[in-house]
């Protein structure tokens, strides 16, 4: 089980081909597109097209029976009157903003405890992991509704110790640290990568700081943090753009409606049901383009600020 | 599922009064893990529980789940849930759903295996202009949000006659849209010796040979991940299904559920329950079984899981 992975994270030498002569690469040429076939007619049809249609649909008024109808910006400029699609905004955020830093706090800190050679390692990290393949489903959102309903076993258990929260489900305060809870649950996803990470920290490092007296904490943020900061990076970056797409649990545990109170009203079904419950499928496009960009400068963000903190180990000289 | 020492029992013994310095550090060191391993232990019954409440609550009659019964074990145990369960709902019988989702995921194994293999092949082993700027635009792909897509993507398929049909669910697949596993592939057929194909090429074998006599079958432990991968995602799926199918004959599990949930709305809480199990059941087998490949392939490649 500890065996080191089969593929090497740092994939070093891609197949350099030797020069050849021009009618080899004249037929490679022909090979390379048609072994690329599929994957390009997927990108054109649907992926590009799509794109620049629904760009060209956030300007217009449609409604899938009559033809669109341009009228310029004013999608964008009734989105931010809309008060529905602001709160969605608020939602998204606060669960982005608070259930990713949980997430991968809990995964880093898990992944620390289990990096030794202890016994039951595999055990472990099957079991951490488990959530993070069924998370997503509907099943668990069915659960999740359950387990966190109102005098369902989390709240009676919390009311064993005295703390009555007044219900999760139908509690407009509670339903975000809910949905929180439940992204948290799927630390295990990050938490494996990150245990991976670990392993490839030379244990020489953290010999040479003890003998010069170095505390855990001074440990942690002089070793693991700057030599694990590519994982980092790399966890933050996935985990934070597919936290702006959460869907089904947040449409099951609120009917699809996003209730109560708007409270679980997310970006993605706010933008499902303006454009397959309300058809306005311009207004939906238009939300689609502002996300795309909101995630496009983020993960621009990122990439600049991870010059200042991230440390690949090749480029030292 | 693995044996976990206990050493508390030894402990005491071993801390004999005459101060040897080596048998002080094997004290410290069991105690340390034992406290390790109640620490972990605990977290994974923290972990676990929602699974196991599932399981348990399946299997109770609907007066005990809920309520002020916190408890996962009951005296009154029984497969009635699991007889509702499987009547389904809309007349349709879980059966059906069953079969329906098997062919979506089948279909979604089947598409990304054929498709995403040849795709990275091109990427990882063929020199040809245009490539790098490609691959570029396969990696942002995976950045980028699907939902900027599926507004015009359903406008065509319903303007084609397709809703209601499979083929918007499976289309995709077969044309490599889900640029991860086409990822996975090209790094690891990258870390495949060059040696291979130049060998290959002077014995007069073209790309077709070199695909798919030696790329193919080295390339076993990166197909079987993303077999594993594609079918769990296809197994999971919910927003697919629910644009395009409109007919509950067609419905996959995670909508039939969803159908289940609107109709019977806490009426029958166990067989909701039940259901809900037995969708997750086949990705609870293939995560048995397939552990360690799943583990690894997301240690290595960062899949999502």
């Amino acid at each position: 089980m500890t065996q080191s992975p089969t593929l090497s994270r740092r994939s070093t030498s891609s197949t350099t081909p030797l020069p050849r002569k021009p009618r080899q690469r004249g037929a490679d040429t022909r090979a390379g597109y048609t072994f690329l076939l599929p994957w390009l007619l997927g990108f054109i049809a649907l992926t590009v097209g799509p794109m620049i249609s629904s760009l060209y649909l956030s300007f217009t008024n449609y409604n899938l029976f009559e033809p669109p109808k341009w009228i310029g910006l004013d999608n964008y400029t009734t989105l931010f009157q809309d008060e529905r699609f602001l709160q969605s905004v608020g939602v998204t955020l606060s669960y982005v903003v608070f259930g990713t830093p949980l997430k991968l706090a809990a995964a880093l800190a898990i992944a620390m405890l289990l990096n030794s050679k202890r016994r039951g390692q595999g055990f472990y990290r099957s079991a951490f992991y488990a959530p993070s393949l069924i998370g997503a489903s509907v099943s668990i959102a069915i659960v999740w509704k359950a387990i966190f309903g109102d005098s369902g076993p989390v709240d009676q258990g919390l009311s064993f110790f005295g703390i009555n929260l007044g219900g999760w489900v139908g509690n407009p305060d509670m339903t975000m640290p809910m949905m929180i809870l439940l992204t948290v649950w799927q630390f295990g996803a990050p938490m494996v990568i990150f245990l991976a990470g670990l392993k490839q920290i030379p244990g020489e490092l953290y010999e040479a700081a003890s003998m010069d007296g170095a505390g855990p904490v001074r440990k942690f943020f002089n070793i693991t943090w700057p030599m694990l900061s590519p994982v980092i990076f790399f966890n933050l970056l996935m985990e934070t753009i597919h936290a702006f797409q959460i869907f089904a649990s947040a449409y099951i545990i609120s009917n699809g409606e996003g209730g109560p109170a708007d409270s679980t009203l997310f970006y993605t079904l706010y933008l499902y049901l303006r454009g397959f419950s309300d058809f306005r499928m311009g207004y939906a496009s238009a939300m689609a383009w502002l996300l795309v960009i909101v995630v496009g400068i983020i993960t621009l963000i990122f990439f600049r600020t991870s010059k200042s903190w991230v440390h690949y180990s090749g480029d030292s000289k | 599922m693995t044996t976990i020492a206990t050493p508390t029992q030894s402990a005491p013994d071993a801390k004999a009064p005459d101060y040897n310095p080596k048998s002080d550090s094997v004290v410290a060191k069991r105690v340390r893990s034992t406290i390790f391993h109640i620490v972990a232990l605990a977290l994974v019954a923290v972990v676990l529980y929602p699974a196991l409440w599932m399981m348990a609550s399946s299997f109770k009659p609907n007066s005990e789940i809920g309520g002020s019964n916190t408890s996962l074990w009951s005296a009154n145990f029984s497969f009635d849930n699991f007889v509702t369960a499987m009547d389904g709902i809309g007349g349709v019988s879980t059966m059906q759903f069953f079969t329906n989702s098997l062919i979506l995921a089948i279909g979604a194994v089947v598409g990304t295996i054929l498709s995403a293999s040849v795709s990275a092949y091109a990427f990882a082993r063929i020199n040809f202009p245009g490539r790098n700027i490609f691959f570029g635009m396969m990696i942002a792909t995976l950045l980028l949000p699907f939902h900027v897509v599926i507004i015009p993507q359903y406008i065509i398929f319903q303007q084609m006659g397709l809703v209601d049909t499979y083929v918007p669910l499976l289309l995709g697949k077969f044309l490599a849209a889900d640029a991860f596993f086409v990822f996975l592939m090209v790094q690891f057929m990258r870390n495949l010796p060059a040696e291979l194909d130049e060998a290959a090429r002077i014995d007069g074998a073209g790309h077709v040979r070199i695909f798919s006599s030696i790329m193919l079958p080295l390339m076993k432990p990166a197909l079987i991940s993303t077999s594993i991968f594609s079918f769990i995602w296809s197994w999971n799926d919910f927003l697919g299904p629910l644009l395009y199918l409109n007919t509950p004959e067609k419905y996959p599990l995670p909508l039939a559920l969803r159908l289940f949930v609107d109709q019977t709305q806490s009426s029958d809480y166990g067989a909701m329950i039940a259901m809900s199990m037995l969708a997750l059941l086949p990705v609870l087998v293939f995560f048995l079984i397939f552990q360690r490949y799943i583990v690894e392939g997301v240690s290595t490649q960062g899949l999502k899981g």
